[in-house]
């Protein structure tokens, strides 16, 4: 294959990866913050961080470690909270070159994170390895780093300022779901059941009893199973979401 | 929390977000085709996302009348900037400002 169609540039990647690490920073110094206040030790939350690469992910994690949950409900959270990644994993092997062989894409697979894929899939042609890793070494870096700050600032923060920074992780996501949500009514449907289904888990008798982390997959999957039957998407509409997460 | 039941976690934690990642990577070389199956993981993220806020968002900032009160007074902040689709950052900042300050003044004043 001809190289123009192929990229492999590392400091392309790098330059590409750099506003991504200066989100990551502050995004996982918000994680680090709510780890120690959840009584997680500063070593454990950067573990987190450095292993697992994952906002969603790691602040569901959390609530089920300070909880002491199960570990099948950690896994099980897990798999449903992540199970995206597979999806983008599908769609980035298709953009890989030759060269970019199977022990390359397992190093790979590791770094791929909504908004690194976002990125490495609109490229308009297909990537190469030191693309990718250029692109995967800020992000890095800017995640491990923002966990460690946060972690260690959030020992020396007042209670009120605390539990004010409670509220950080989920006015984001309200930040990530609203904006898509404005312009479709299938993204607004399946918001609405979930929430509704979530709401029942909260407070109805019984229902209640069932542990948060099970209650976040039973209604997430259930509202998604409702919303695909209601709503099947075509294509495009899959292709817009990827730029949508951008 | 011990440190061995802690890297028990952390090792699920990631062993399982790891293999999500990786087994379609190596693996699967087709694409899919279930219509279904696309629309669900098309849907999945939001139905999580939504999920894990609602009502929770309403107890995220501590427990008592003016933590509650002030957390709503946050969930309307973020809701009306994320209307404007402001970053990630300025939705969660302007947020957590919104409930500090109403819990200071609520603190102070009423409770």
């Amino acid at each position: 294959m001809d190289n123009t169609q192929i990229q492999n540039s590392f400091k392309k990647g790098l330059k590409d990866g750099l506003p991504i690490g200066l989100g990551y920073f502050s995004v996982s110094f918000t994680f680090g913050m709510m780890a120690v206040a959840a009584g997680i030790p500063v070593w454990a939350a950067v573990l987190i961080s450095m292993t697992n690469l994952t906002s969603a992910g790691q602040f569901a994690g959390l609530s089920i470690i300070a909880g002491s949950g199960s570990l099948v409900e950690m896994a099980m959270t897990q798999l449903v909270i992540n199970a995206r990644y597979s999806l983008m994993s599908l769609t980035l092997s298709q953009k890989m070159e030759k060269r970019f062989t199977v022990p390359k894409r397992l190093i790979a697979a590791f770094s791929n994170t909504d908004e690194i894929f976002a990125v490495a899939v609109n490229q308009g042609k297909e990537i190469g390895a030191k693309y990718y890793s250029g692109l995967s070494v800020i992000p890095y870096a800017g995640w491990t780093l923002g966990t460690l700050f946060g972690a260690v600032a959030g020992g020396f923060l007042p209670e009120v300022v605390n539990d004010a920074l409670g509220l950080a992780i989920y006015a984001m996501f309200i930040a990530i779901i609203i904006p898509p949500a404005k312009n479709s009514a299938p993204i607004r449907l399946v918001i609405l059941v979930a929430v509704v289904l979530s709401c029942l888990f909260y407070f109805v008798p019984f229902l209640k009893n069932v542990s948060s982390g099970f209650s976040i997959i039973i209604c997430a999957v259930a509202a998604s199973i409702i919303a695909a039957v209601v709503n099947p998407v075509n294509d495009e509409e899959s292709e817009t979401e990827q730029e949508a997460n951008e | 929390m011990t440190t061995s039941s802690l890297l028990i976690y952390i090792a699920v934690m990631a062993g399982v977000t790891y293999l999500i990642r990786a087994i379609p990577l190596a693996v699967f070389r087709k694409k899919i085709k279930s219509r279904f199956i696309k629309s669900f993981l098309y849907y999945i993220p939001y139905a999580v996302l939504a999920a894990m806020t609602f009502p929770a968002i309403f107890f995220g900032a501590g427990e008592g009348t003016s933590a509650i009160i002030s957390a709503s007074f946050g969930v309307v902040i973020a809701l009306v900037l994320a209307m404007f689709e402001k970053s990630l950052l300025t939705v969660a900042l302007c947020s957590c400002a919104g409930v500090l300050i109403l819990r200071l003044i609520l603190d102070y004043f009423v409770f």
